[in-house]
C-alpha cells in the first residue's frame, strides 16, 4: 500500500519533468527510394526551421521512410511511443500519409502531411480530425490546367502519365473536369518513371492529333515524353503538372521544354509576384534561406511544403501553449484545435484558412500558371 | 497501325534489345564462370552513364570515392591475410592495384579538367573509373565465398545491389541526367528517321558481341573462362585459377554494363536506379537462354525489346506486366525441355 503514493509521486515527478520538456516535432520524409527527389529538399528544409516557438525550445526528429509505407508507419509508432512527440509532420507521399492517419488518430497526435492527395484530409473520415496537410489538392491544379487550355483554344488533349498512383490520380481528376468543360481527351497513355523509351505511347498520341499534350509525371522522368514528342516533330502545346517544378527537370529537358505551361504553388515564382501579394514576402524569405544553405537555384516547391508545415506550427503552437504544457495529451489536443482554428495564415504556397471541413485551407491564391521561358519559370497573368 | 508505325516500333525495340542483349551476355558469362546471379549488373549501367554525365557537368563523380573506398577496403583485407600467412612479398602488387590505381584516377580527375576534354576521352575515363569496380566487388563480396551455394551467392548479390543503389543515390542524387549524343546525324530509310545514336547503339553492341565471340574462341584467357564455366575442378587441375577466372568475368561484366550505360545515356534519362530494371530485362533474356546459351540469350533480348516496344503502343499501362510475364511460358518450356535432357543423360 505504501508503494502506491510513491508510484503516484514518481509519476507526478515524471509528469513535471515532461511538462518542462521541449516541444518535440516528429518528422518522417521519403529521403530515399522513388520519392527521394521530393523528400530530400523537405529534409533539408527542417534544418532551416526555427529552434524556438513561443519561447519554447523545439526539437525536430527527422526520420527517413525510404518511400515505403511500412517504414513510415513504423517511424510514426516509434516517435509516438519512444520520443513522445507532440506533432507528426509527414510523409512525403500519399500512400505513406494515408497509412499514418490511423496511428496518429489512435495516439491522438496531430499530423501534418506533405503529400498531395485530397483523400488525406477527406472530412468524411472521422480520424481525419487529427490530420492536416500543406500541398494543394490535385483538383485545384487540374482546374488551373483546364482553364488555361480553354483560354488557349485547346479542344483535344492527349494524356500521358506515370503508371502509378500519381498518373492515375491525375487522370481521374483531370478527366472529370475536362468532361465538364467539354474538353476532349483523345489519348490516355502510361509510362514508368524508369522507362528508357516511350516511342510506342508517343506514336499513339501523334496518331490522335491532339491540340495539346498533358504529361503527368514528377521530376526529371517527366521530360522523357516531351523530348520524344519533339523528336518526332509534334507541334502542339505542352502542359506539365506541378510535379516538375524543380531545376533538375529544367536541366534535363533543356530547350525541348521551352513554352511548356504548368500550374504551381506561388513560391516557384516568388520574385515575380506583385508586391501587393502577401505570399511574396513569406515565399522569398524561404527561398533566400534555402538558397543560402544549398546554393542558388536549388529551391523546389516540395521543400516549401515542409516549410509551410513549420509555419502552421509557428502559428498554432503559441495558442496551444496557453492551454497546456508540451509533452502532454492536453497539449496535443490543444495544438490540434489551434491548427484547425488557423485563419489568414500566409505561408509560402498560399493563404491558409482552416475549418473543421477543410484541413488544407487553401483558396485560388495557392496556385499560379507558369510558363517555361529561357530555361526559367515565368509567371502567367 | 500502319507500316511506318510498325517500323518505328521495331527500330525502338531493336535498339533497346541490343542493350538488353549485352547485359544478358554479361549475366550469362558471370553465372557460367562463378555461379553468381549478378543482380548488381544494372548498377554498372547507371554508374557508367552518370559518371560520364558527371564529367560533362564539371563535377567529380562519386564513383571516384567508391573506387578509393573499395580499394582501401581490399588493401586492408590483403594486409591482414598477408600478416597471418606471412606471405608479404605478394602484397606489393595487390597494394599497388588497390591503392595506386585509385590514386592515379583521382590525380587525373583533380589535376586534369575532364569537362574540357573531347567526348571520346571522357568516355574512356568514365570506363576507367567504373570497370575496376567490378573485380573489386568480386574480391570483397564473392571471392571469400568461392565454394558457397548458388543461393548464398544470390543473397550476397541482393545485398551488393541494395548497397550500390544506396551509394548511387548518395553520389548522384535522386534526379537523372542525360549526355550529348555521339553523333547528331540522322538518316531517312523508307520513310523512317534513324538517328546516329541508335546506329551507334546497335553497331557497338554488334561489334562487342563479335569481339566477345573472338575472345572466347581465340584467346587463351577466353578459353580459360570457358573451361572454368564447363568444369571448375577440371579447369583447376589444368592450372586455371578459379579466382582469376572470376575476376576476369567481373571485369568483362562491369565493362559491358558501363559501356551500355554510356551508349543509352544520350537516348534516355538515366537515374541512379535505372540500371536495375534494364538489368532485370537483360535477366529475362538470359533466362530465355537458360543462363547458359549466349546466342539464345541475345535473341531473347531482341524479343524482349520488341515485345516491350509493341506493348507500349497497344497497352502502355501493362507494358512491364507483359514483358515480365514472358518469363512464365519460358520457364515452363525450359523445365519441360530440361527434364527431357535429364532423361537422356
Amino acid at each position: 500500500m505504501k508503494l502506491k503514493p510513491l508510484a503516484a509521486g514518481l509519476i507526478a515527478a515524471f509528469a513535471t519533468t515532461q511538462a518542462l520538456a521541449d516541444i518535440t516535432v516528429g518528422v518522417t520524409v521519403s529521403a530515399t527510394g522513388p520519392a527521394a527527389s521530393l523528400g530530400i529538399p523537405e529534409k533539408n528544409t527542417f534544418a532551416l526551421m526555427p529552434t524556438t516557438i513561443g519561447g519554447q525550445k523545439v526539437n525536430y526528429i527527422v526520420l527517413d521512410d525510404a518511400s515505403d509505407t511500412t517504414t513510415a508507419v513504423k517511424n510514426v509508432r516509434k516517435m509516438i511511443t519512444e520520443d513522445k512527440v507532440d506533432v507528426i509532420v509527414g510523409s512525403t507521399i500519399t500512400p505513406n500519409s494515408l497509412a499514418m492517419i490511423d496511428v496518429a488518430a489512435e495516439a491522438e497526435t496531430p499530423m501534418i502531411s506533405m503529400a498531395a492527395s485530397a483523400r488525406i484530409v477527406d472530412p468524411a473520415n472521422p480520424k481525419v480530425k487529427w490530420v492536416f496537410k500543406t500541398p494543394q489538392n490535385d483538383v485545384q491544379m487540374s482546374t488551373a490546367i483546364v482553364e488555361s487550355m480553354l483560354s488557349n483554344k485547346v479542344q483535344t488533349v492527349a494524356f500521358i502519365g506515370f503508371a502509378d498512383a500519381y498518373g492515375e490520380g491525375w487522370y481521374n481528376e483531370f478527366s472529370k473536369i475536362a468532361e465538364l468543360r467539354k474538353l476532349k481527351i483523345v489519348a490516355n497513355e502510361r509510362y514508368n518513371r524508369n522507362d528508357t523509351s516511350v516511342t510506342g505511347q508517343i506514336l499513339k498520341i501523334l496518331a490522335a492529333k491532339p491540340d495539346a499534350v498533358l504529361v503527368a509525371g514528377a521530376g526529371t522522368p517527366a521530360a522523357l515524353p516531351q523530348k520524344a514528342l519533339n523528336e518526332k516533330g509534334y507541334k502542339g502545346a505542352y502542359y506539365q503538372t506541378h510535379g516538375v517544378a524543380n531545376m533538375d527537370f529544367m536541366r534535363v529537358c533543356g530547350k525541348d521544354c521551352e513554352g511548356t505551361l504548368l500550374p504551381a504553388g506561388p513560391v516557384l515564382v516568388a520574385g515575380q509576384l506583385p508586391d501587393s501579394n502577401p505570399i511574396k514576402k513569406v515565399a522569398l524569405d524561404y527561398t533566400s534561406k534555402y538558397e543560402a544553405a544549398h546554393g542558388k537555384g536549388t529551391t523546389s516547391t516540395f521543400g516549401a511544403h515542409a516549410w509551410d508545415a513549420g509555419m502552421l506550427l509557428q502559428s498554432a503552437v503559441p495558442v496551444a501553449l496557453k492551454k497546456a504544457q508540451p509533452g502532454t495529451k492536453e497539449f496535443r489536443a490543444a495544438l490540434r484545435d489551434a491548427l484547425e482554428g488557423l485563419k489568414n495564415v500566409t505561408v509560402s504556397h498560399g493563404v491558409v484558412n482552416m475549418s473543421p471541413q477543410d484541413h488544407l485551407g487553401f483558396d485560388q491564391r495557392a496556385r499560379v500558371m507558369v510558363k517555361i521561358e529561357n530555361g526559367g519559370w515565368k509567371l502567367q497573368q | 497501325m500502319d507500316l511506318q508505325i510498325a517500323l518505328l516500333l521495331s527500330q525502338d525495340g531493336i535498339v533497346n534489345g541490343a542493350i538488353y542483349a549485352l547485359l544478358a551476355l554479361a549475366l550469362v558469362l558471370v553465372f557460367a564462370v562463378t555461379r553468381v546471379i549478378f543482380i548488381p549488373q544494372g548498377e554498372f549501367v547507371a554508374f557508367g552513364a552518370l559518371t560520364l554525365a558527371g564529367f560533362q557537368a564539371g563535377k567529380v563523380p562519386g564513383t571516384l570515392w567508391l573506387l578509393i573506398g573499395l580499394g582501401a577496403a581490399i588493401a586492408i583485407v590483403e594486409v591482414v591475410i598477408a600478416m597471418r600467412s606471412g606471405a608479404l612479398r605478394r602484397l606489393t602488387s595487390a597494394l599497388g592495384w588497390n591503392l595506386g590505381y585509385p590514386a592515379v584516377a583521382a590525380a587525373v580527375v583533380f589535376l586534369g579538367e575532364p569537362v574540357s576534354w573531347p567526348l571520346f576521352v571522357q568516355v574512356v575515363l568514365a570506363l576507367a573509373m567504373v570497370v575496376p569496380l567490378g573485380p573489386m566487388v568480386y574480391r570483397l563480396a564473392y571471392q571469400p565465398l568461392l565454394s558457397a551455394s548458388v543461393l548464398v551467392l544470390l543473397i550476397v548479390s541482393v545485398a551488393v545491389h541494395l548497397t550500390l543503389v544506396g551509394l548511387g543515390l548518395l553520389f548522384f542524387g535522386a534526379e537523372g541526367s542525360r549526355t550529348p549524343a555521339f553523333s547528331e546525324a540522322s538518316f531517312e530509310i523508307g520513310g523512317v528517321v534513324v538517328t546516329g545514336q541508335t546506329l551507334w547503339v546497335v553497331g557497338a553492341s554488334a561489334v562487342l558481341i563479335v569481339v566477345l565471340y573472338l575472345f572466347f574462341e581465340r584467346s587463351l584467357w577466353g578459353k580459360a573462362l570457358r573451361a572454368t564455366a564447363i568444369n571448375r575442378t577440371g579447369a583447376r587441375l589444368m592450372g586455371i585459377s578459379s579466382t582469376q577466372a572470376g575476376k576476369l568475368s567481373f571485369v568483362l561484366a562491369a565493362a559491358i554494363g558501363a559501356l551500355s550505360g554510356i551508349l543509352i545515356a544520350p537516348i534516355t534519362t538515366v537515374y541512379y536506379d535505372t540500371g536495375f530494371l534494364i538489368g532485370l530485362k537483360g535477366f529475362v533474356a538470359a533466362i530465355v537462354g537458360g543462363l547458359a546459351s549466349y546466342p539464345i540469350a541475345a535473341a531473347g533480348a531482341i524479343l524482349v525489346g520488341l515485345l516491350e516496344s509493341f506493348s507500349s503502343f497497344w497497352a502502355s499501362a501493362f507494358k512491364e506486366v507483359i514483358v515480365f510475364t514472358l518469363i512464365i511460358p519460358v520457364l515452363v518450356w525450359r523445365s519441360l525441355t530440361t527434364r527431357h535432357v535429364e532423361e537422356e543423360e
